[in-house]
C-alpha cells in the first residue's frame, strides 16, 4: 500500500545572525544595501554569509506513514517536533528535502485559534471551524454536538472575554475535537483542561483513529503514546534518532533521558497555555528524602517530601495542587491533591512573587524501580493553572522494607502494602 | 522519484510564484468569514466607536470646509465647497482606511500564521469588507447632500462604481505590499501612518485640479487616485471627465495591485518564521 505521507530529506535551518547583521527595519535594509550591495543581493538568493549562525532545525529526516496508522513524535523540548508538524502543515516551508501528501491534512497546533474575545460562543465556533477548515455546512451540522460536548450551552450567546479559562478552552477543543480530517496532526494540545476534560479528549482522539484516519501527533504524555499510536519517531537534535513501534521508541526514550537533567529546567519547558496569559508557574519540583538526607532518590517506606516552587506571576487569590506518580510505562500509581481529595488550599500572600509548597508522604511505599512526577496547580473544576509532567524522577535503589535482605522488586509489584503475618491458635 | 500520484507536494520556496487562483477560491469560505467577523467586531464596539467611523468623512469636511473653503478660501469648480470636499472625501476616506488597516492586518494575525495555513493574501483583502460597509453609509450621506443642494445625478452617475472599483484596486495593491513589508520590517508600520497623510495632499481632494498649472498635472496623474477622485466629482455632478487622467489611473492601479499580490505571495512564505 502506498504510505499516505511519504518525508524525504527534510531540513530546516535557521540563520541567527548577531543583532546588527539582522535587519528588523527598512532603514537598515536600504542603509545595508547601499553600503554593500553585492552581500544583500546574496542575502535576497538566500545565500547565508560565512558570519552567520546557522542552526539546522531539522536535518535528514525521513520517514513513511501508512494510511490509517498512528504515528506518535517524541523527543527533548527543542528537538524539532513542532517544526516538523509547522512543515507538514505548510506554515513554514523546508530548507531542502520533499514531503509528499496524499489527502488533506488538517492540523491542531493550538486550541482556540482565531478565537475573537468581543465575539460570543456561537459566532466563535463558526469562527474557529472555518479556520481550521471546516466547511459552513459541516459546522451547521455539528453545531448542536459541539455544544454538548463543550458544555457551555447556557453561556452560548455570551461574549467569549467573560469566559472562564476553563469554558475557553472545552469549546476551543470541542470545535476541534469535531474535525473529520483524513490527517490529522496534534501537537501537545492534551495537557489542557482538568483531568476529566483530558479523558474526554482522548476519548475523542481514539474515536479519530478508530475511524480509519491517519493521525500525527506529538505529545509528551508516553502513556496515551503507548495506548494511542502503532508507530513511533523519536526525535533528538533535529535528526530523526530512531523509527519503530511505540513501545520501542517510548522505551528507549525514557531509558535514554532518565535522572534529572539540570540542562531542562522546569521554569524554561515549554507548556501549553490554552490561550489565556499564565498566572501562576512551577519553576521547580524536588523530591527530599528525610531519612537519608538526599533528594530524588529512596528506600521503600522512608519519608519524603515532596518540595514545589512556584512563580506567581498575576493575581492568584488560591490554588490547589495535585501531584502524580506513574510508572516509566505511564500507568498512573497514585495520586494526591491538596484539594478537592484533601482540604488544604493554598493562599499567596498579597505581595508574594515566589513561594514554595510541601507535600509530607510519611512512608513512601513504592517498590525499587524508577517513577516519575507529575505535578499540577489549579483550581478545582475551573481551570488548570500550570501542569508539568515528567517533573521529577524518584529513584527506589533498594527496597527492604522488612528488614529482611529480601528485595522488593517492581516486577512482583508496584506498591508495599505494610502487613504483619500470624496464624491463629485452634 | 517522489510526488508523481501524489495530491500534494510540499518543497522549499523557490523563484517567483504567480498568485494561485485555485487555492484562494478554496479557501473562500474563510474569506468571507473574516470580513464577517471584521464587520461584526465593528459594529460590537461603544456606540461613539462605530459612529466614528461612518461619519469620519463628513466631520473631516466640515473642518475643511471652516478652514480651507472659508478662511483660506480655495476654489471649488464652482460648487459649493462641503459637496465639492465630500465628493473627494467619500472614495478617498475608502482608499486611506483600507490602506491603514490592510497594512496592518498581517501582523495582528501573528497567532493565525504560526499555527494554521490558509493563503495569507486572504487576510489583507478581507480586512476591505469593513471599509466597504463604512463606505456605503457615507455613500447614503452624499445622497442625502446632493438633495440638500439640489443637484440632480446624470447619466455620468453610471462610471462611479467603475471609480470606486479602481480606488479598491488601488488601495488592496498598495495596502498588500506595505501588509507584506510591516511583517519583515517593523518600521513601516510607523512610516505608514505618515505616507497616507502626505498621499492625501498629492491628491485633489481638498483642492481641485484646476489649481495645478496645465503643464504639472500629469505628474499629479502619475498619483492613481488623482484621476479617481477627480472623475468622482464629474461622475457625480455631470461635470467633463478627462479621460486621458482616468485611464492613466486605472493602469498604475491595475499595476499595484498585481505587483502587490506577487510580491506578497513571494514573501509569505517566510511570514511564520519572522512574524
Amino acid at each position: 500500500m502506498k504510505p499516505i505521507i511519504r518525508i524525504e530529506n527534510i531540513g530546516k535551518m535557521y540563520s541567527i545572525g548577531a543583532k546588527e547583521k539582522r535587519h528588523d527595519t527598512l532603514g537598515e535594509v536600504i542603509i545595508h544595501t547601499l553600503k554593500s550591495p553585492l552581500r544583500r543581493l546574496k542575502e535576497l538568493q538566500g545565500i547565508a554569509h560565512s558570519y552567520d549562525t546557522i542552526f539546522w532545525a531539522l536535518k535528514n529526516v525521513s520517514f513513511d506513514v501508512e494510511k490509517g496508522d498512528v504515528v506518535g513524535i517524541v523527543g527533548r523540548n527543542g528537538a524539532g517536533k513542532s517544526t516538523l508538524l509547522k512543515i507538514l502543515s505548510k506554515i513554514t516551508d523546508p530548507t531542502e528535502g520533499r514531503i509528499a501528501i496524499n489527502g488533506r491534512i488538517s492540523s491542531l497546533l493550538e486550541v482556540g485559534t482565531g478565537f475573537h474575545p468581543d465575539l460570543t460562543g456561537r459566532e466563535n465556533i463558526y469562527l474557529n471551524g472555518a479556520i481550521l477548515g471546516m466547511k459552513q455546512a459541516e459546522i451547521n451540522r455539528k453545531f448542536d454536538e459541539i455544544v454538548e460536548f463543550a458544555e457551555i450551552e447556557k453561556f452560548l450567546d455570551t461574549p467569549v472575554k467573560r469566559y472562564s479559562s476553563g469554558m475557553y478552552v472545552r469549546l476551543a477543543f470541542a470545535v476541534a475535537a469535531h474535525l473529520e480530517p483524513e490527517i490529522l496532526i496534534v501537537d501537545e494540545v492534551l495537557a489542557v483542561g482538568d483531568i476529566q476534560f483530558q479523558k474526554k479528549c482522548m476519548g475523542k482522539m481514539e474515536d479519530v483513529s478508530k475511524g480509519g484516519r491517519t493521525i500525527l501527533f506529538v505529545s509528551h504524555n508516553m502513556g496515551a503514546l503507548r495506548n494511542l499510536c502503532k508507530t513511533g519517531v523519536l526525535l533528538e537534535g533535529g535528526l530523526c534518532k530512531m523509527i519503530g513501534s511505540s513501545n520501542e521508541v517510548v522505551d528507549y526514550y525514557l531509558s535514554s533521558n532518565s535522572s534529572n537533567d539540570t540542562t531542562d529546567q522546569i521554569k524554561f519547558r515549554k507548556r501549553h497555555r490554552p490561550g489565556l496569559p499564565t498566572r501562576l508557574q512551577i519553576t521547580n519540583v524536588v523530591i527530599e528524602n528525610k531519612k537519608l538526607n538526599c533528594v530524588n532518590e529512596a528506600e521503600t517506606l522512608d519519608e519524603l517530601v515532596i518540595k514545589i516552587d512556584y512563580e506567581v506571576l498575576a493575581n492568584i487569590d488560591s490554588f490547589c495542587a495535585e501531584w502524580k506518580f506513574k510508572d516509566l510505562y505511564g500507568t498512573n500509581l497514585s495520586y494526591s491533591s491538596s484539594s478537592p481529595l484533601g482540604n488544604i488550599v493554598f493562599y499567596p500572600e498579597a505581595n508574594e512573587r515566589c513561594g514554595q509548597i510541601q507535600c509530607h508522604i510519611p512512608k513512601v511505599p513504592l517498590s525499587m524501580g524508577e517513577y516519575v512526577l507529575d505535578v499540577a496547580l489549579f483550581k478545582p473544576n475551573v481551570v488548570l493553572m500550570d501542569h508539568v509532567e515528567d517533573a521529577c524522577r524518584l529513584i527506589i535503589k533498594t527496597s527492604d522494607p522488612m528488614k529482611t535482605g529480601f528485595q522488593y522488586k517492581r516486577e512482583n509489584a508496584p506498591f508495599f502494602i505494610e502487613c504483619e503475618w500470624s496464624k491463629s491458635s485452634g | 522519484m517522489i510526488g508523481e500520484e501524489y495530491s500534494t507536494v510540499i518543497e522549499p520556496h523557490k523563484g517567483l510564484n504567480p498568485f494561485n487562483w485555485r487555492e484562494f477560491w478554496r479557501y473562500r469560505e474563510l474569506f468571507f468569514i473574516l470580513v464577517w467577523r471584521d464587520i461584526k467586531v465593528r459594529y460590537k464596539q461603544t456606540f461613539l466607536g462605530v459612529a466614528w467611523a461612518i461619519f469620519q468623512p463628513f466631520v473631516s469636511m466640515i473642518v475643511f470646509t471652516l478652514f480651507f473653503g472659508v478662511l483660506v478660501k480655495v476654489p471649488s469648480d464652482n460648487l459649493p465647497y462641503p459637496i465639492f470636499v465630500y465628493a473627494g472625501l467619500l472614495p478617498w476616506t475608502l482608499f486611506s482606511n483600507g490602506l491603514s488597516r490592510g497594512s496592518m492586518s498581517v501582523l495582528n494575525e501573528t497567532n493565525m500564521i504560526s499555527k494554521t495555513y490558509f493563503p495569507r493574501l486572504i487576510i489583507p483583502i478581507s480586512s476591505f469588507g469593513a471599509g466597504m460597509v463604512d463606505f456605503v453609509i457615507s455613500f447614503f450621506i452624499m445622497a442625502v447632500m446632493m438633495f440638500y443642494y439640489g443637484i440632480i445625478p446624470t447619466l455620468s452617475i453610471l462610471v462611479f462604481p467603475l471609480l470606486i472599483f479602481i480606488t479598491l484596486i488601488a488601495s488592496i495593491g498598495v495596502s498588500v505590499i506595505l501588509a507584506a513589508l510591516t511583517v519583515s520590517y517593523r518600521d513601516v508600520k510607523y512610516i505608514s501612518p505618515f505616507l497616507i497623510q502626505i498621499w492625501m495632499y498629492a491628491t485633489p481632494v481638498i483642492y481641485p485640479v484646476s489649481v495645478v498649472p496645465e503643464k504639472w498635472r500629469w505628474v499629479l496623474s502619475l498619483n492613481p487616485m488623482c484621476g479617481v477622485i477627480d472623475g468622482c466629482r464629474s461622475a457625480l455632478f455631470g461635470k467633463t471627465f478627462y479621460w486621458n487622467n482616468l485611464l492613466l489611473s486605472a493602469l498604475i492601479s491595475f499595476l499595484l495591485f498585481i505587483v502587490g499580490l506577487i510580491y506578497f505571495k513571494n514573501v509569505e512564505y517566510r511570514f511564520a518564521d519572522i512574524i
